[in-house]
């Protein structure tokens, strides 16, 4: 085999795919990748996507695991629509994804595994890899697992274990043919398999051969590179949402000076959350992992009685288990922050999929008048801020907060500028420490928040409960006029928050033909479309709402200012009924409930009907 | 703040300015008397103690207490208290919870806070009645007890509570009730002794829906027949004349007289570290032909959650030093832009 020379060629940006089956190791693949690109210097955001089984049918459809991402040498908020390469590890994952392929995009197949009976899995008449069906593509046709083991010949592991490492081989195959360095992935299997020397050599080895594999492919005649993108000067680091997350509550205990309580149940997708909070014990974190949902947010409120910054995460049917106690939160006016990580729903609905479903249930879940407050962070990395943010509010006003996020952005990675903790905005509580003059529900101070009396603390012994109190004394009252005094002040502890916060401020002309409203995770693709309609001179601005109660005191006036109003949420329009209901402006909705983030496509084509169809 | 001063604590430290409403000549008022005489004498600071109930007549006890309390939602005390002594782990903890309250739409929490071993103390209520919603059967009242839900009697078989808390690895289980207010302080103190989670079942009469419940153990005339009151190493006694005792015959319990065949040494010691022991003398609970046990039925000591849990924090803070966020944030997968 001669080696020729290859022709080097800058693009902008990138969009990459792994895919496989849920054994073939995409997630970590994918992982890998982001790191590598992160510390390279490219802006880029990521969407893994995987099934709610552990191990689904081997080969099957319903077992395709893949991890997307766009990486880019300017400012990008989206993993992506269409693909630049796809890699298919076996026949099923080519099945579900080469439609997203551009045409003449790369199309890297490791034969391997396209068996006849995986390609009868897969729904394939006859294999794939004959017939016409990868024409238009470039399409590379590699029998990774077959080199892996030609490579690991000498090493003594099974033939099983050696064709563990063939995601490496693909992984180094990809950096070749974006002229990365392999250091960031080394380092990785060395520390991952420190305890098992032989899978650090057998991995290692694979992603070498597949690094240099790409020189000798004949096929290729032009590798990539995406130079850096320019970021403000500072210290970065890749995050996922999650990870964010649990960094911004973890961040907002040290600042208030608490011990952060964790008391929750395993659930997809917030389990992480625990997960990581879990490794932070030398912080003096505290979790329990609860027997059941109701357990976990209870005990928060117990903790939270008891002065630590207490935390609960779920998923909606968590949420759903918990709402009975979240009424005591709200009628006991305890600091406590509830983190919903939405997935698709109703009942158990698609576990590991994303969607914004749980906002009305955020909103009004609960028996009686019962208002929280609730945010929801944009992207991956704003997780921390929002988190923080939850815990401020939370303890600041004496308040519950639902914090929304949801599987997409939980999920999802992005370079995270790690900020320098002392410039986050002051932690205020409201512990009190004279007992001089002390009621339990007294409320007089602008904030309406009611004082922290921390048992423990001598003389100010006091009772309360789920039962309407008196103001002041917190005492047990059914009395008529104070039960309707006591409802509209927890609704006004919500509303005062309000002057708390930044005027919301549109992207864009404050004025204009259309407004584009979302919150929570669609961030990235509404900004894109939103950027590409205003660079084709379409007079369109983006508002991104990450106070969604109370929402923010000059929205009524943005809306005015545009002609037309477009609300775009992963739901059947649960932003748009609160919006209308609350302005009586006629919003009309974009609506997306398929377990996916909005591509900036659709997004686009929506506001070009909007503009131009009028 | 100075602690309060434990020495001078009285009962009168303890009463709240809160009137009592519950049913006259309920049992529950005989608990609370106790507890306000029995705080005082316990060495802890007023200011720690956390009295936790959930939902039920026996939940409205900690508004009664001149102490912290707090008023749950119903089942939910023992998750409440877990997170409260998981906070501060200096608090007493005392759950105040019922029959319906404990051992059924809580009964998850109640299982489980027994096998954690939290050091907390639970008192349940037991008049074998829901009281607070009028009168429907509850998962202690008798198979084919009559109510206004069971009309033609209850289809289902009560729950064993000394023997439910065994199965969940509790650590401290002793039965106790409304009449003996002698026997219950002794036993509530025992319970704040114990380091774990400390299961005390009050048996409390329901005057009004489930009244005469526990008349037999009560009464004058019976209370000497039906009561076995367990002491740690001295034999299972009991009969109005000291005159009949507890043997085993097999695995299962024979009533015996003393006197010419048996002498006291011939009878069962009680011995509350044996968990075998503690499985037969909570099987007799319902057993119309052998005495009711009260008293601690089992004993054992184990590490506890809360101890485990601050021991985790410390060895954490030993071998990797005390959280610093920027270290943590500014990990292995992190660059600097110049």
């Amino acid at each position: 085999m001669s080696i020729v020379k290859k022709k080097i060629s800058e693009v902008d940006q990138a969009t990459i795919r792994f895919a496989g089956d849920s054994g073939d190791g995409m997630q970590l693949t994918g992982s890998q990748f982001s790191d590598n690109t992160a510390i390279f210097g490219n802006d880029l955001a990521t969407l893994p996507d995987f099934p709610a089984e552990i191990r689904a049918p081997k080969g099957s459809l319903a077992g395709v695991s893949s991890f997307q991402l766009q990486f880019s040498n300017k400012d990008i908020h989206t993993p992506g629509d269409d693909l630049d390469v796809l890699v298919a590890m076996n026949p099923a994952g080519l099945k579900v994804h080469l439609g997203d392929l551009k045409d003449n995009g790369m199309l890297i197949i490791n034969t391997a595994n396209f068996t006849p009976k995986n390609i009868k899995l897969a729904g394939y008449e006859e294999s794939p890899l004959d017939g016409s069906l990868l024409d238009g593509y470039q399409a590379i046709k590699v029998d990774m697992t077959k080199l892996v083991a030609t490579v690991l010949e000498k090493l003594e592991l099974s033939s099983k274990l050696k064709a563990r490492s063939t995601n490496m081989f693909a992984l180094g195959l990809l950096y070749w043919l974006y002229g990365r360095s392999l250091d960031s992935s080394v380092n990785f299997i060395q520390k991952k398999f420190a305890k098992t020397p032989d899978i650090v050599e057998a991995n290692i080895k694979a992603l070498n051969a597949g690094y240099y594999y790409g020189e000798t492919l004949e096929v290729i005649k032009t590798t990539y590179r995406v130079n850096k993108a320019k970021f403000e000067k500072g210290k970065y680091r890749n995050i996922m949402g999650n990870n964010a997350l649990a960094f911004g509550l973890l961040t907002a205990a040290q600042r208030s000076g608490l011990d952060l309580y964790y008391g929750g149940y395993p659930i997809t997708p917030a389990s992480d959350i625990l997960h990581y909070l879990a490794q932070y014990k030398n912080f003096g974190v505290k979790t329990f992992q609860a027997e059941d949902e109701i357990a976990g947010v209870v005990s928060a409120i117990g903790a939270a009685f008891a002065g630590d910054l207490a935390i609960t995460a779920t998923s909606g049917p968590g949420v759903a288990l918990k709402s009975e106690a979240l009424g005591l939160a709200v009628i006991t006016e305890l600091p406590l922050v509830l983190v919903n990580v939405q997935r698709g729903g109703p009942s158990t609905g698609l576990p590991t999929k994303t969607e914004q479903s749980d906002l009305n249930q955020a909103m009004y879940g609960r028996n009686g008048e019962a208002p929280m407050v609730v945010l929801a962070p944009a992207t991956p990395a704003d997780c921390f801020m929002m988190a923080y943010e939850a815990c401020r509010i939370a303890l600041k006003y004496m308040i519950p907060v639902i914090l929304l996020s949801d599987g997409y952005i939980a999920n999802g990675s992005e370079p995270w500028k790690i900020p320098d903790v002392n410039t986050l905005p002051e932690m205020e509580t409201r512990i009190l420490k004279k007992k001089e003059g002390f009621a339990p529900f007294n409320h007089g101070n602008p904030d309406l928040a009611r004082p922290w009396a921390l048992p423990g603390t001598p003389g100010m012994e006091h009772r309360i409960g789920g039962l309407e109190k008196w103001e002041e004394t917190g005492h047990v009252s059914y009395d008529p006029e104070n039960h309707q005094k006591m409802v509209e002040l927890r609704q006004e502890k919500v509303d005062i928050i309000a002057r708390d916060l930044a005027p919301a401020k549109p992207f864009g002309k404050e004025s204009g033909d259309l407004l584009v409203i979302g919150w929570g995770g669609t961030h990235g693709a509404l900004r894109s479309a939103v950027e590409t309609a205003q660079n084709e001179g379409m007079a369109v601005s983006h508002l991104h709402l990450r106070y969604l109660n109370p929402l923010p005191r000059n929205l009524g006036e943005i809306l005015v200012k545009f002609q037309k109003v477009m609300i775009a949420e992963l739901n059947l329009g649960q932003l748009a009924a609160i919006i209308r209901a609350k302005f009586l402006v006629d919003a009309i909705g974009l609506n997306k409930v398929q377990g996916k983030p909005f591509t900036q496509t659709e997004v686009f084509n929506k506001i070009t009907e909007l503009v131009k169809g009028a | 703040m100075e602690a309060t001063n434990t020495q001078t604590l009285t009962r009168q430290d303890f009463v709240s300015d809160q009137d009592v409403r519950w049913c006259p000549g309920c049992g529950d008022y005989a608990i609370l008397s106790v507890v306000q005489k029995l705080f005082p004498t316990l060495g802890i600071p007023k200011e720690n103690f956390l009295i936790v109930s959930g939902i039920g007549c026996s939940s409205r006890f900690p508004y009664y207490m001149d102490t912290y309390g707090f008023h749950t939602i119903h089942g939910r005390a023992p998750a409440f208290a877990t997170g409260a002594k998981l906070a501060n782990p200096d608090l007493s903890v005392w759950v105040i919870t019922g029959d319906g309250d404990s051992m059924s739409i809580g009964g998850n929490h109640f299982i489980h806070v027994l096998r954690r071993n939290i050091d907390m103390n639970i008192l349940m209520f037991n008049n074998q009645i829901y009281g607070l919603t009028k009168g429907q059967y509850s998962p202690t009242s008798e198979l084919g007890k009559v109510t206004k839900s069971t009309p033609m009697g209850s289809l289902d078989h009560p729950f064993n509570p000394p023997q439910l808390a065994l199965g969940a690895s509790g650590t401290f289980i002793a039965r106790t009730i409304d009449r003996e207010q002698k026997h219950m302080s002794i036993i509530l103190e025992e319970a704040n002794n114990h380091k774990g989670t400390s299961f005390v079942e009050i048996y409390q009469n329901c005057n009004i829906f489930n009244d005469g419940a526990f008349s037999e153990l009560t009464e004058k005339g019976t209370k000497a027949e039906t009561q076995l009151v367990l002491e740690q190493g001295k034999p299972m006694i009991f009969g109005a004349e000291n005159d009949k005792g507890l043997v085993l015959e097999g695995s299962n319990f024979k009533i015996v007289k003393l006197g010419k065949h048996y002498s006291a040494d011939d009878i069962l010691k009680h011995d509350k570290e044996d968990k075998n022991l503690a499985m037969l003398l909570s099987e007799i609970t319902y057993n119309p032909d052998l005495p009711v046990p009260l008293g601690i039925l089992y004993q054992e000591s184990k590490p506890t959650y809360d101890d485990m849990m601050t021991n985790q924090i410390q060895e954490a803070i030993k071998s990797k030093g005390p959280g610093d966020l920027e270290k943590l944030f500014f990990g292995t997968s992190s660059w600097i832009v110049d």
